[in-house]
């Protein structure tokens, strides 16, 4: 943990460039204010916004979420933010629901979501309800980390925060995996569109890392 | 594995830590957030806030404190104490919390948890029961434990789980203040009947408690709060414990 904490602190008082322009998707989703603190720990400002000319205009794009598929998905198709985080070219980061939201289709009140990843979102479903509860909640091991600039210097099987009912299915695009019940897409990666299920912003030093590599991608 | 949560609970009056920390280290010792970041570097897994604060401007102090504690630590925490509307919760949860706790305003209209879960999510809705064993039963009180209800505590716990709490925070006041250990029989009942984790409070006096806690008393996570703060026991050496006594942990 020690050599974590100082690569951390190391890094953010040196590349990530203070002057990085950070959108921070703004639409109906529950606590986006963590995801801004976080962002301001490691010395850059985010703005939090769903002006489509400043989201377009941003050097990385945050699409953070807590709350329920369908909701936000009709609530970005309002507002045309569907087909603007489609075209998007900078490095792009979905946190939670955010992931979710990135995939196909979520089982979330049967939700057809953005496809940028082709992969589906389905229920927790406990064999044993005793030994496997709804929600997923506390920390978990990444698993089976692929060789990526998002996770550069982390430790080995790391651990992160997660809240959630409903999670990715595996795939090819999966950087990094976690179990419970099963395993599941803990990491998603297409393109400049990268996508953490657990919540970096609050997941201690590891949390910080994955954004911190975010911010430098 | 998803590991099992340690919680230091920090009891909060007018923006305040009370009931005694004992740190070395701290400055001030009555500066939650001081507290709030010593225990995050430590390891704790998540915090605690308690708001026993009785004024008419309560909720404009915790909501400052919450976006003070929110922008310096990087662990999920959650804040209880007199939360009674929807109003209360998001005005919190804007101010940066990540799960709030309402414990008699839920006994006194148990919609409000359908209401709340409803409009925020069960993941940020804990309901805290305090529980004392009266003639062998196990019946719900509120006000700090001070007033009996009728609710036996296991019915209470399966309706506020089919209601949408996304946590029970568990304290059994015949244990709490002991340091005898936790309700291991009744956390272990509730635990294995429920869908959702149970956060295990009140009784915790040494590191087999702990243990004792996760195994026998079947709890996804364990609260404390004075071992804590007058550093009987630290965190570090109890996740180093555990860890070596096979409990899931993080390290």
């Amino acid at each position: 943990m020690t050599d974590v904490r100082c690569r951390i602190i190391e890094h953010r008082t040196s590349d990530i460039r203070q002057y990085m322009k950070i959108a921070v998707i703004k639409y109906n989703s529950g606590n986006v204010q963590s995801v801004l603190y976080a962002m301001e720990r490691l010395g850059v400002q985010a703005e939090l916004t769903d002006d489509p000319e400043k989201i377009r205009a941003a050097d990385k794009v945050v699409f953070p979420g807590q709350g329920e598929a369908s909701t936000a998905m009709k609530y970005l198709k309002e507002r045309n933010l569907d087909t603007l985080i489609g075209d998007l070219k900078q490095p792009f980061l979905g946190v939670c629901l955010g992931l979710q939201l990135l995939c196909e289709h979520s089982e979330e009140n049967d939700t057809d979501c953005l496809g940028i990843f082709p992969v589906k979102v389905k229920k927790f479903v406990p064999e044993n309800s005793q030994e496997f509860k709804v929600p997923h909640v506390g920390w978990n091991e990444l698993e089976n980390l692929k060789d990526n600039p998002l996770l550069a210097d982390l430790p080995a099987n790391p651990f992160v925060y997660y809240v959630h009912s409903y999670y990715a299915e595996l795939s090819d695009l999966t950087l990094a995996s976690t179990h419970y019940i099963h395993d599941f897409s803990g990491i998603l990666h297409r393109d400049n569109y990268y996508a953490i299920q657990a919540h970096p912003e609050k997941s201690g030093l590891v949390g910080e890392k994955l954004l911190s590599n975010f911010l430098r991608i | 594995m998803l590991t099992k949560r340690i919680i230091p609970c920090l009891d909060i009056k007018e923006g305040r830590t009370v009931k005694g920390v004992n740190f070395v280290e701290l400055r001030d010792a009555g500066d939650p957030v001081e507290l709030a970041k010593i225990y995050s570097d430590e390891g704790a897994d998540e915090l605690v806030f308690l708001d026993i604060t009785a004024t008419v401007d309560k909720r404009k102090t915790l909501a400052e404190l919450v976006t003070k504690v929110a922008k310096a630590i990087n662990i999920p925490f959650t804040v209880g104490g007199g939360i009674s509307t929807v109003e209360d919760v998001k005005v919190l949860l804007n101010a940066g919390a990540d799960k709030i706790s309402i414990n008699s305003s839920a006994v006194k209209n148990p919609q409000i948890i359908n209401e709340m879960a409803a409009e925020f999510g069960s993941q940020c809705i804990v309901v805290a029961i305090d529980t004392r064993n009266v003639d062998g039963i196990d019946f719900v009180h509120t006000h700090g434990g001070r007033r009996a209800t009728l609710l036996k505590t296991q019915e209470w716990a399966q309706e506020v789980c089919d209601r949408g709490a996304g946590e029970i925070l568990l304290t059994s006041m015949d244990h709490d203040g002991t340091k005898a250990g936790f309700s291991n029989g009744l956390l272990a009942e509730i635990s294995s009947s429920l869908s959702i984790p149970v956060i295990a409070s009140g009784g915790a006096g040494t590191m087999l408690h702990f243990k004792d806690v996760f195994t026998f008393g079947k709890a996804d996570a364990a609260l404390a709060a004075s071992i804590f703060h007058f550093k009987e026991i630290g965190i570090p050496e109890l996740k180093r414990y555990l860890a070596d006594s096979e409990i899931s942990i993080r390290k």
